[in-house]
């Protein structure tokens, strides 16, 4: 599932950003150490084979859905977990760019929601455990059904908790999350299935391919950037959370509001007090989002908010007023595009 | 299965609109992708229930789009088609949060519906930005504008190989597709054994074919390295670009041009 | 001159799983020649130029390049020798433009950019396909790409052209405009094909393979009429050499 712009705040998505280029950079280097050139058609060639076998489309037994496939795991099976990493990554920046999955700003999301989790954690801790060294059909099915619905369901606790540190969505952590793990838990399922028959596949007919996976040595030391991953989305997240919140206390009110309860925030006295105070806050909005919806702020408050706040929440007697200029701008806006069209603009319209 | 067929024809028709030459084509891709990341982060920087603010950033895709030339229903159809995730959750928006937070005339407005409006506006809004930027670019030049922004080129190049493979093998994809339903009397869908298989299949062709470049990669004195010789200079115009944009982006965050108009308009003065 | 001599001294090969596709190729051709390998399918013919430029080594014999045993340690020299077209351009043609992909050889080689420039200019001149330098390969037709991948090559200035199957999938006036092109070219050519037209056309000497040997060896226009030595090895006289049956039926009506 992609996360989308239009759900994310700066912070979470700049932060994700970091952390996606810290283990991009990992990754790039542990290729670049080994002699391998081969990998580099290869991962160009199975990026394109993971766009084109979601064309392919499959039967569900009984249910009369349909399924295909994922890819994550399949291709950190086959070229080992940083190649498989930036193969991944090369695929979101092209469906973010030319399909609009997701979005520029959400592409570190994506990438560490959907390239982290099945290269760096699924695989080198349940995957290849599973699977022992000379996997049989069941233990390789066991092994990819176990690992693809992990990763799937990791990448669903991802969105949820981009999507709430954000603050876009109503929805209560809890809720979003029960929403969330059972359809991951279903696509997982198939994406395991699909995974271990196409691995089975090639053990039958072409053994050699699997054997000369590059991974084993790499696939050792995998935590690694799980943790050196996590640990920038969390300094960097911290780092601009509480410089945003000493420069900028309005940015954040609503986002407070809601995981405190509480609308107003204490005039900043202290700023590194603040800051702190803010990353508690932030740290704490997980259980916080389990409340129930009476904490939520009250219409008056929400008036008294944006009396104070010049150009934040329209309160309700300038509401009108509002809207108007809203649409006037819009007018404006496309007068100004208007005003910057190409000279051709008879070709243009002919098209 | 009709649904990717329709995607690989937009990639073709997005191509084509970038391969032409327009001024949007002729800025350098490091100044919009920076731009466009800028936009990107101030749209998503207003509150949740803010939408008339967010209006007048509609400037910035709507030059664009004239600049590069961009048919509209062009970005309205990628729109439609695009990912609904956004769509999906911000659905429960109005279902939970019911507090009125605006009124129009005597009639309130519950929060949930101003945010679910906000978060569709923010999707219009980035989503077409990024399409009409990719449009005037073109994803060769995307790429050479990361390259230099310090992006590695073991991940662009691969970027470029996917991009470039794209299009051969959903093509393969499709064919075996179209054998297997010309032989499987009647419509009924693949188990997943054939399913296995047929995929299988397509992952040694797709193997095999990697073999392939690879040899014509070595055969032309490939060393692990893909280097490019195209460079990219920054002009007076790139520079004009990205101050003026950033500068209005920074001036739209901080004045409220849609509450002055309004207030003009209506003439409800605070 | 000896240094664009191939030469193919009791060549055997067998792939990872048993099959042996080259029992014993021997061969040589000297500077400037023009030979084309014909045989039918699994003859072992993609096999050999496999070996003439290096992705494979053979199990047993030697290939010489000039005056270079072709070895791990030589195959940069030898790949600078030897240029080969390959029957798909898809699989040649891996650059996002066409200018980019002529380029990737010349740019590998460490020339500056200027040098470059020129070669990509040069070549893409030669097979007439300047406009479409900053277009992205995919979108290019079957003849387009074919003369694309052929100027890939021709920038890194081989002396030898290896080429499999160059007329495959093309229209009857792409093959045309193929065919003179080839014909200009001063270079060793080496053509696998099963066009053999295009064999009768472009190449004096032709060697024929059978199940991994060579069954003949000699000029085209007799190997090509002979069906002693066409027959046994599966195929079939050009078709310009049979007789037209529609001509016929006419002049049997008058």
């Amino acid at each position: 599932m992609h996360m989308a712009d239009a759900l994310i705040s700066p912070l979470v998505g700049g932060a994700m950003w970091a952390a996606a280029a810290c283990v991009t950079l990992y990754s790039t280097r542990k290729m670049q150490r080994s002699v391998d050139e081969r990998r580099v058609p290869l991962m160009g060639v199975l990026g394109a084979f993971v766009f084109a076998a979601q064309m392919i489309n499959f039967t569900i037994p009984g249910t009369g859905s349909s399924g295909h496939l994922g890819g994550g795991l399949l291709l950190t099976i086959l070229l080992g977990p940083p190649a498989a990493f930036i193969t991944i990554a090369s695929i979101l920046t092209v469906q973010a760019l030319f399909f609009a999955d997701g979005g520029l700003l959400a592409l570190g999301c994506n990438i560490i929601n959907m390239g982290l989790f099945p290269c760096f954690v699924v695989y080198p801790l349940l995957y290849r455990p599973l699977a022992g060294k000379k996997p049989t059909g069941g233990r390789r099915m066991l092994a990819a059904i176990v690992g693809a619905v992990v990763g799937l369901q990791l990448g669903a606790l991802g969105v949820v908790t981009e999507a709430m540190m954000s603050g876009a969505s109503d929805l209560p952590f809890s809720k979003f999350l029960m929403l969330m793990q059972p359809i991951h838990l279903a696509i997982g399922l198939v994406e395991g299935l699909v995974t271990a028959s196409v691995v089975g596949f090639l053990a039958r007919v072409r053994p050699e391919v699997l054997d000369q996976i590059p991974s084993a040595a790499e696939g050792r030391r995998g935590i690694q950037p799980v943790v050196v991953g996590m640990l920038v989305a969390a300094v960097v997240t911290a780092g601009l959370v509480s410089w945003f919140a000493s420069t900028h206390p309005d940015g954040l009110e609503w986002a407070i509001a809601r995981s405190t309860g509480h609308v107003s925030l204490p005039p900043p006295i202290d700023p590194v007090h603040n800051a702190a105070k803010h990353v508690q806050e932030k740290t704490a909005i997980l259980p916080a989002y389990d409340l129930p919806m009476q904490e939520r702020p009250t219409a008056t408050e929400l008036d008294d908010k944006s009396a104070r706040n010049a150009w934040g929440i329209p309160s309700v007697g300038t509401s009108v007023a509002g809207l108007a200029g809203g649409a006037a701008s819009l007018v404006l806006a496309m007068g100004v595009a208007w005003v910057f069209r190409p000279r051709r603009a008879t070709d243009s319209a002919s098209q | 299965m009709a649904n990717i067929h329709v995607k690989a024809a937009e990639i073709g028709w997005l191509e084509r609109l970038a391969s032409r030459d327009t001024p949007l084509g002729r800025v350098d891709p490091r100044v919009k992708l920076i731009t466009t990341l800028a936009f990107i982060v101030t749209v998503l920087s207003y509150g949740k229930y803010q939408i008339a603010a967010l209006l007048p950033l509609a400037v910035y895709p709507l030059v664009l789009m004239v600049m590069g030339d961009v048919p509209a229903r062009f970005l309205i159809r990628k729109l439609l088609i695009a990912s609904p995730f956004a769509i999906f959750v911000g659905l429960f928006n109005p279902l939970l949060d019911r507090q009125p937070v605006l009124t129009l005339g005597s009639y309130p407005i519950a929060g949930g519906w101003v945010s679910y409006a906000a978060i569709l506006l923010r999707f219009v809004l980035t989503v077409s930005a990024a399409l009409a930027m990719m449009a005037g670019t073109g994803i060769y030049n995307i790429c050479r504008g990361m390259e230099r922004l310090g992006v590695p080129s073991v991940f662009t190049v691969q970027v470029l190989l996917l991009y470039r493979y794209l299009f051969v093998l959903m093509d393969e994809g499709l064919r075996m597709v179209r054998a297997r339903a010309l032989r499987s009397a009647g419509n009924r869908g693949m188990g997943l054994r054939v399913y296995g298989a047929m995929l299988g299949s397509l992952l040694l062709r797709t193997l095999d074919r990697a073999q392939r470049v690879h040899v014509a990669m070595c055969c032309r004195g490939f060393d692990g390295h893909v280097r490019t010789i195209q460079s990219l200079r920054l002009r007076g115009g790139d520079v004009v670009f990205l101050v003026g944009w950033l500068g209005l982006f920074v001036m739209l965050r901080l004045v409220d041009v849609a509450g002055l108009l309004g207030a003009l308009l209506t003439g409800a003065g605070r | 001159m000896s240094h664009h001599i191939v030469e193919a001294t009791d060549v055997r090969y067998a792939y990872s799983d048993g099959t042996s596709a080259l029992n014993g190729v021997s061969f040589r051709i000297t500077h400037g020649e023009a030979v084309a390998i014909v045989g039918a399918n699994g003859a072992g013919k993609s096999t050999l130029l496999g070996h003439l430029v290096g992705w494979l080594s053979p199990s047993s014999g030697t290939i010489r390049i000039g005056d270079t045993i072709l070895t791990q340690q030589t195959l940069a020299i030898i790949r600078r020798t030897v240029g080969m077209v390959f029957q798909e351009p898809d699989d040649q043609l891996f650059m996002p433009t066409v200018f980019e992909d002529v380029a990737f050889g010349p740019v590998n080689m460490g020339l500056p950019h200027d040098q470059v420039h020129a070669r990509v200019a040069s070549a893409l001149a030669t097979v007439g396909m300047e406009h479409l330098a900053h277009r992205p390969p995919y979108h290019l037709s079957g003849g387009e790409k074919r003369a694309v991948a052929i100027a890939t090559v021709l920038a890194m200035s081989p002396d030898i052209l290896v080429m499999d199957e160059p007329s495959s999938g093309l229209d009857p006036r792409a093959r045309r405009r193929l065919i003179a092109l080839l014909m200009s070219f001063e270079h060793t050519r080496i053509i696998a094909t099963h066009d053999l037209d295009l064999a009768l056309e472009l190449c004096p000497r032709t060697i024929v393979l059978h199940k991994g040997q060579v069954a003949a060896d000699g000029p085209t226009a007799k190997l090509l009429t002979d069906p002693a030595v066409l027959e046994p090895c599966g195929l079939e006289k050009p078709l310009s050499l049979q007789g037209c049956p529609v001509c016929a039926a006419t002049g049997r009506q008058s």
